[in-house]
């Protein structure tokens, strides 16, 4: 990086809001459902009539005890959810319920793979978490619905939200984006999160400040808030981090504020200083008992976990015998790992079924945009043609037309490669046959063979499977072709 | 039947009298409404009345009665204070901010009642949000004390004490965060519960200050406040700080009572510290003589000390105002209740709606609140006071250790006049300087009558410990037994 070598550095920590996908709201029995018409999932106590009260949504604390066990994190066995006091048209009750001093999920930590950049080779790094807590969400404003007036849609008002926050271990744009990457994999790996970033189910601030390199006193931070794509966080950080090197270059002072990205311009800006910041006057909620969680509870919640990402990927080598690589990629995603895991129980061979799945369906899904879930090609299919290939039915190349006719709807693999005519010639008169006729017509690369041009052979090779259109078995070729020439 | 009769008739005889169809429900709800007709645009104890809804009700009652499944209150007449929410009621909580407010939904008290069919007879006043020892603060106005209309009838539960004191109803219910059933119990002359903390579901009832607040029965008798609790309390699953509790009958030790001294080897407890400085020489006199009752009845009496009790009222003011200032965040003219005409931007129409909306009383609360909460002052206002009431609450544990219930005075003095007080608000909060140290300690409170000075009741409080509520009301049925003070009506309103 371009700082790096002027000497500084850039220190990077995240907090992330991610919205916890239960049915109903935190304190509410209203629903959660994204899109509805305004105000229609607003009860009572969304719009905080008069005498109301909060009621803990049991499915929200599981979320956050699945959370802190993916992070290897202390659980609290007593938390405390507090007021968070400041006057805002989308807040209704003029304070949010959140949790303070005491949150649900104590330390924690986190591997990531910060993948190779220009100049630097691919890493794995520890970011370490220190809290994650239950809040609730506010609703929204809405401008220019009704003319000359603003709205209120108090829909979300009440969402769960479990905002995850980390120590300021990132070093880079790319470490923030790879740890940023790798939380919104594990939400909706542990299914606490659906990961919609477009409708604002995983919302990240960012906090940047830089320093001298070599320094271990943290400058002044800015943050920049609710950034939903990671594209749009790399650049955020980039330019946030090029302008606080120019200010303090120039002589300037970073002053503490939050800022928001704009991604025409491609710029932060702030939004309000420190000084302008709210007093919120916390307090603990006196509506809501402190939250207590029993190790029987934690033993639960475990028992209804999924196999977590890094056990996953484990085992994938010990079972299947994959590279540390393939295992990573593998289980990069709970979408990639469970297709794998499922065209390997429909009986095909681990290593060629991650090298498809990571391949051939991994290109086609990112060419057309599309998640594994929503794959045209089911992993029993993928299975099916991956034992076609095992058993000699159909050759690599032949196997991928059958992919295509797959991926396009064509039926089934059988019936493809029957009406294709892709079966592979595996009748070794019959091959011996065709290479009997290209012997005899390429006399003159047989006497180059002879003569010990080694290349010779592979193009007697080609010209046979030419004669045989693609469909001999290109090892019985060697083979037979071999023993002719010896 | 006469009037007098059916005013007069405690719960249990008036649903004695519905089911033996001596009188009709709505009979008996005409009789309470033509006296709220008569007396209450003196007394000014209720501010919303539906007669159509009010009978409705008595109607359905009375069907109910005929079929054959009525309850304990079936039919009869009660006064909701207008800090509960009633569905299709106007619920103000003595606030211009909430004057048109009308409640899309039914409080846990309001439903209780309902479910039993008791009948509404209309939402009476009170201090605005709770915040007051008078009924002074509220923005509907003052309420006269039924024994001298020149004097206030406590606070907050002020209407409600009235209209049980006038016979404008057969009981009511108030709440209590500082002493807000108790007081008024003592300045009206008769009987008021403060149950333990998280009794009765605070689910509708508009908060004041959370860890404080708690609904219960004001009624003639303790017998007619048992039955109101067994209608009352109970577990609900939208107060979190409800307790799950089994069910209980409070009136059930109350035929025990009797005998020559059905109280013996009962040990009340007398805080030395209620009968310091600061109390009237009337009303410690008028106490006296009630605990010299008590020993009549067998009780042992025995001297105890609250030594932190003196910290009750600056604790309490810690508190109480830290809590309001956030509950009542949510009154800022946006979804409901007063929003001021014209404005320029957000932050005007949030301040011109609540300098507007809002009385003297609940801004200088939020103020303090405000203050308490904030930053740099948190720890020298809001945990100490949260560590000192700690101590307060330890210093009941420790007296129950030696009695098993305390008495003393409920208010320093007797009903004063309006006015008086209005404008001095410490010594307006000197008023709950007995009563404010059990809601700190979330303990049970009573206060019944004991006499009078001067033509005006006295109340003698008494405390008990946790869920000890069906104990209290005995110990206060069985002094009723032998006294007939609870059973005096004012003059010139029969």
């Amino acid at each position: 990086m371009e700082w790096a070598k002027n000497g500084w550095e850039v220190v990077i920590g995240l907090e992330t809001h991610t919205q916890l996908k239960t049915n109903t709201k935190i304190f509410s029995g209203a629903s959660t459902t994204y899109g509805a018409e305004p105000n229609t999932q607003a009860c009572e106590v969304s719009i905080a009539l008069p005498g109301v009260l909060p009621v803990l949504n049991k499915e929200a604390v599981e979320c956050a005890i699945r959370f802190g066990l993916a992070i290897d994190a202390e659980i609290a066995p007593r938390s405390v959810f507090a007021r968070k006091n400041y006057f805002y048209p989308d807040l209704p009750k003029g304070y949010q319920i959140s949790q303070y001093e005491l949150p649900v999920v104590g330390k924690g930590k986190l591997t990531i793979q910060v993948p190779a950049g220009k100049h630097s080779e691919a890493y794995e790094k520890t970011i370490h978490i220190t809290r994650a807590h239950l809040e609730e969400d506010a609703g929204k404003s809405v401008h220019g619905a009704v003319e000359g007036m603003s709205g209120i849609d108090l829909n979300r008002a009440g969402t769960p939200l479990l905002e995850i926050v980390t120590e300021p271990d990132m070093r880079s744009a790319a470490e923030a984006v790879a740890y940023a990457k790798k939380l919104h994999e594990l939400v909706q790996w542990i299914d606490i999160c659906d990961g919609n970033m477009q409708e604002g189910s995983f919302r990240c601030d960012v906090n940047v400040s830089v320093r001298p390199k070599g320094s271990d006193k943290l400058g002044t931070r800015r943050e920049i808030k609710n950034l939903n794509s990671f594209k749009f966080m790399q650049q955020a950080i980039e330019y946030e981090t090029q302008w606080q090197i120019d200010t303090l270059e120039d002589g300037g002072k970073i002053q503490q504020a939050t800022v928001l990205f704009n991604p025409d311009t491609g710029e932060t800006r702030a939004m309000r200083s420190k000084e302008e910041a709210n007093d919120y006057r916390y307090f603990p909620d006196p509506d809501l008992l402190p939250l207590a969680v029993s190790e029987a509870d934690k033993t639960r919640v475990k028992a209804l976990m999924p196999e977590l990402p890094e056990a996953m990927k484990a085992r994938f080598e010990a079972q299947h015998g994959l590279s540390s690589y393939d295992a990573e990629t593998l289980t990069a995603s709970r979408g990639t790992a469970d297709y794998f895991t499922a065209v390997v129980q429909a009986g095909a061979e681990a290593k060629p079924a991650a090298n498809w799945v990571m391949g051939a369906l991994s290109a086609k899904l990112n060419a057309e945009e599309k998640t594994i879930a929503d794959s045209p090609v089911s992993a029993t299919q993928l299975a099916q043609l991956l034992k076609r290939i095992q058993d000699n039915t159909v050759s690599n190349n032949a196997a991928k037309q059958v992919f295509e006719a797959l991926w396009a709807g064509e039926g089934e693999v059988d019936a493809i490669i029957e009406s294709k005519g892709l079966k592979q010639e595996s009748d070794s008169g019959a091959i011996e046959a065709i290479i009997d006729q290209v012997l005899a017509a390429n006399a003159a690369m047989v006497e180059e063979f002879k003569a010990g041009k080694e290349k010779a052979f592979n193009a007697l090779v080609g010209q046979a499977m030419k004669a045989s259109k693609g469909k001999a078995n290109p090892a019985q070729v060697n083979e037979i072709l071999k023993k002719k020439l010896s | 039947m006469t009037n007098s009769s059916l005013i007069n008739a405690s719960l249990a005889q008036l649903s004695q009298m519905l089911a033996s169809k001596q009188v009709s429900s709505v009979e008996l709800t005409h009789t309470f409404l033509t006296r709220i007709q008569q007396h209450n645009p003196v007394i000014n104890a209720y501010i919303a009345l539906d007669t159509d809804k009010t009978l409705a009700q008595a109607h359905a009652a009375d069907a109910r009665i005929a079929a054959g499944n009525a309850e304990a209150l079936t039919g009869i007449p009660f006064a909701q204070k207008d800090i509960f929410c009633a569905k299709g009621w106007k619920t103000t909580c003595g606030s211009k901010m909430l004057e048109n407010f009308v409640a899309p939904y039914d409080a846990h008290v309001i439903s209780q009642f309902d479910a039993v069919g008791a009948v509404n007879l209309g939402k009476t006043n009170m201090d605005e949000f709770a915040m007051g020892s008078s009924n002074e603060t509220s923005y509907f106005g003052g309420v006269k004390n039924p024994w001298d209309f020149d004097r206030v009838p406590g606070g907050s539960s002020g209407g409600s004490a009235a209209a049980v004191a006038a016979r404008l109803c057969a009981a009511a219910t108030g709440t209590d965060t500082g002493g807000s059933i108790r007081q008024p119990a003592s300045l009206c002359g008769f009987t008021g519960l403060k149950p333990t903390y998280g009794l009765v579901s605070r689910y509708g009832m508009i908060a004041f200050a959370s860890s404080l607040d708690q609904a219960g029965p004001m009624a003639k008798s303790a017998e007619d406040c048992a039955l109101m609790m067994n209608v009352m309390a109970g577990f609900d699953e939208r107060d979190s700080t409800s307790l799950n509790r089994p069910k209980e009958d409070y009136a059930r030790g109350l035929s025990t009572m009797t005998g020559a001294q059905p109280l013996k080897g009962l040990r009340i407890g007398l805080p030395k510290e209620y009968f310091a400085e600061g109390l009237g020489a009337d009303v410690a006199k008028v106490v006296q003589d009630a605990i010299a009752e008590y020993r009549k009845l067998g009780a042992e009496i025995i001297d105890i000390s609250l030594p932190n009790s003196q910290l009750s009222i600056p604790v309490y003011y810690v508190l109480a105002p830290a809590e309001a200032s956030s509950n009542l965040s949510r009154y800022d003219g946006v979804r409901y209740g007063h929003r001021t005409a014209e404005y320029d931007d957000l932050l005007d129409m949030y301040m011109k709606s609540r300098a507007e909306g809002f009385g003297a009383e609940v801004k200088r609360r939020i103020l303090i609140g405000t203050y308490v909460l904030s930053a740099g002052y948190y720890d020298a206002y809001y945990l100490k006071a949260q560590q000192i009431r700690r101590l307060i609450a330890q210093d009941f544990t420790e007296a129950f250790k030696q009695c098993d219930v305390i008495m003393g005075p409920t208010a320093p003095s007797t009903a004063f006049k309006a006015g008086e007080k209005a404008d001095d608000p410490v010594a307006m909060y000197l008023q709950d300087v007995y009563t404010i140290a059990t809601n700190l300690a979330g303990l049970p409170g009573m206060s019944i009558p004991a006499g009078f000075s001067n033509g005006l009741p006295v109340g003698l409080q008494i405390i008990g410990n946790y869920f000890d509520e069906a104990r209290m009301l005995d110990v206060a049925h069985a002094y009723q037994q032998v006294t007939d003070w609870h059973q005096a009506m004012p003059k010139g309103i029969e």
